[in-house]
């Protein structure tokens, strides 16, 4: 198929000329799925370093459902946070629906789920190491939390990478939600997605490009940028 | 504590991102009037609104969101009151739209046809024909691959209609030469490339469309596969939320004389894919109303 050779040579090309509507999407698929990231690791750090020092009938039901809430399908999301922002919905006088702050909070309920069950793991993998030492120094809990939340970073970082990558890369909750306006609420998948069903294979691959390109470079740069902690850490 | 502080600070510098990132929203910010525009996909597919909107926005500096769903969804969307303007293709569903009290009233906009895309070779030999449903009597019989929208849009509706006047169900043979895709005009026509499988598609979504493959068109013409387009303001009595007079803005523009210069003179590849026809409902064949 020559799509893929045409649709390299469009990704370079639209990003080489700087296409204003690319430039935009891009911006405001960031803007959303960073936000969200943002927002779902203050919720999602607490709740899983919680669960995984706290001892509380049920904990091993909530367990298991945060690890299900994983699985959550974004069309889902996206069909429960249209009913609850329709303006036929409890939430419609906000007129929120078809806004950033829409997606936003879809991307937010479904990335939650991922850094919370992640940092829930990792936190209970440290404390089984740390248990005995922060017993006798008198750790009280918050102090046990912070102590984990903390040495744990490294893997709350990939965890955190994990839910961006969920983020980015989901259509069926921003496309419900969202709806996909030209200039108000598309991003990159709901733009290839747009593109595929116009029939622009090439397009839409190169659009798919970028939106790894994107993917990558956030990557990397998170990971620059701990190192580069660490490293001053240690210094 | 040094790891608690450490940890405050980490949690107060991602509030402050969060922060930052949602009052940077620029778009929000804008005081600019708009109206929500619940639109089928056909006519989002075929571009025309890209040529139209702009037009309408620098006259009056009203911006139109257009949301793109099929019809069915369009219309369940208003009905929600998620929307201020409908503009879909289903004209028995648009009318019971206004008879529920959702709409306020009903106009014609303009109007293409439908015509029967399949593959070059032509395995059903239907090529020629005008009549949809005596193409579709063979297609059956020839039991050849045929892809269905499947998803109660105004396409998928045409084509239940056109079944039904052929007395074939197809809906019995779904899952062997009969594929329901439940999915958009430009998903569905990827699939019927992939697939080989004949579809019904309106004129303006196959102009437009990229992927043809070796499609050809071999049914048009008949006045069963006309496709009327309908615009109708969400009734602000029933969801008070409705910008009734920005809405009704747009609609007066694009029935004016205006607009509907705008539609016809919107073109790609040279063919024009929309024929205004604003208020002249009666000039139009009974047989191909829907």
């Amino acid at each position: 198929m020559s799509d893929f050779s045409s649709a390299l040579s469009k990704a370079l090309y639209l990003l080489i000329s700087g296409d204003a509507a690319l430039m935009e999407i891009i911006a405001l698929s960031l803007q959303v799925s960073l936000s969200a990231i943002a927002l779902a690791t203050l919720i999602g750090l607490p709740l899983g370093s919680v669960l995984a020092v706290a001892r509380f009938p049920g904990r091993g039901g909530v367990i298991t459902l945060v690890n299900a809430l994983m699985g959550l399908p974004p069309v889902v999301v996206g069909l429960i946070v249209y009913m609850l922002l329709s303006n036929a919905g409890p939430f419609g006088v906000l007129n929120l629906l078809y806004t950033p702050t829409a997606m936003l909070i879809a991307q937010t309920i479904l990335v939650t789920p991922i850094i919370a069950a992640l940092a829930r793991q990792a936190c209970e993998d440290l404390l089984e190491e740390y248990d005995e030492q922060l017993r006798s120094l008198g750790a009280g809990t918050g102090q046990i939390i912070a102590t984990l939340l903390w040495d744990g970073r490294t893997r709350l970082l990939t965890a955190i990478l994990a839910g961006f990558g969920r983020a980015i890369a989901e259509v069926g909750a921003v496309m419900i939600v969202g709806g996909n306006i030209n200039h108000v609420t598309r991003t990159m998948t709901t733009a290839i997605a747009l593109e595929t069903s116009k029939g622009n294979l090439a397009l839409a691959l190169a659009l798919g490009v970028i939106l790894l390109a994107l993917a990558f470079a956030v990557n990397a740069a998170v990971m620059g940028l701990s190192g580069t902690a660490e490293r001053a850490a240690h210094a | 504590m040094f790891l608690s502080r450490t940890f405050t600070r980490g949690c107060l510098m991602l509030a402050a991102l969060v922060l930052s990132l949602t009052l940077a929203s620029p778009r929000q910010a804008a005081a600019k009037p708009f109206i929500i525009l619940q639109s089928s996909t056909s006519t989002v597919n075929s571009g025309l609104y890209n040529f139209l909107l702009p037009r309408f926005t620098s006259k009056t500096g009203i911006e139109v969101r257009v949301v793109s769903a099929g019809t069915g969804q369009a219309i369940n969307n208003a009905k929600n009151g998620d929307g201020d303007v409908l503009l879909v293709h289903a004209r028995s569903a648009e009318e019971k739209f206004v008879a529920q009290g959702y709409g306020v009233k009903r106009f014609d906009v303009m109007y293409n046809d439908f015509i029967i895309v399949g593959p070059a070779d032509d395995p059903a030999e239907i090529s020629g024909l005008e009549d949809a449903s005596a193409a579709f009597k063979i297609i059956a019989a020839a039991k050849a691959p045929f892809a269905s929208r499947g998803d109660i849009s105004g396409t998928h509706k045409k084509e239940m209609k056109l079944w039904k006047a052929s007395q074939v169900d197809p809906v019995t043979a779904s899952g062997t030469w009969y594929r329901e895709t439940g999915s958009g005009m430009g998903a569905t026509l990827n699939v019927a490339v992939g697939l080989r499988a004949y579809t019904l598609t309106d004129r303006g979504t196959w102009i437009s469309f990229k992927n043809r493959g070796d499609f050809k068109i071999h049914v048009q013409g008949g006045t069963a596969l006309l496709n009327q387009y309908g615009i109708i303001l969400v009734n602000p009595e029933k969801h008070p939320n409705v910008k009734a007079r920005e809405g009704q803005a747009f609609i007066d523009w694009i029935l004016s004389a205006q607009g509907q210069a705008a539609i016809a003179a919107y073109k790609l590849g040279g063919q024009q894919l929309f024929f205004p026809n604003a208020g002249t409902l009666s000039s139009l064949p009974l047989t191909g109303r829907d």
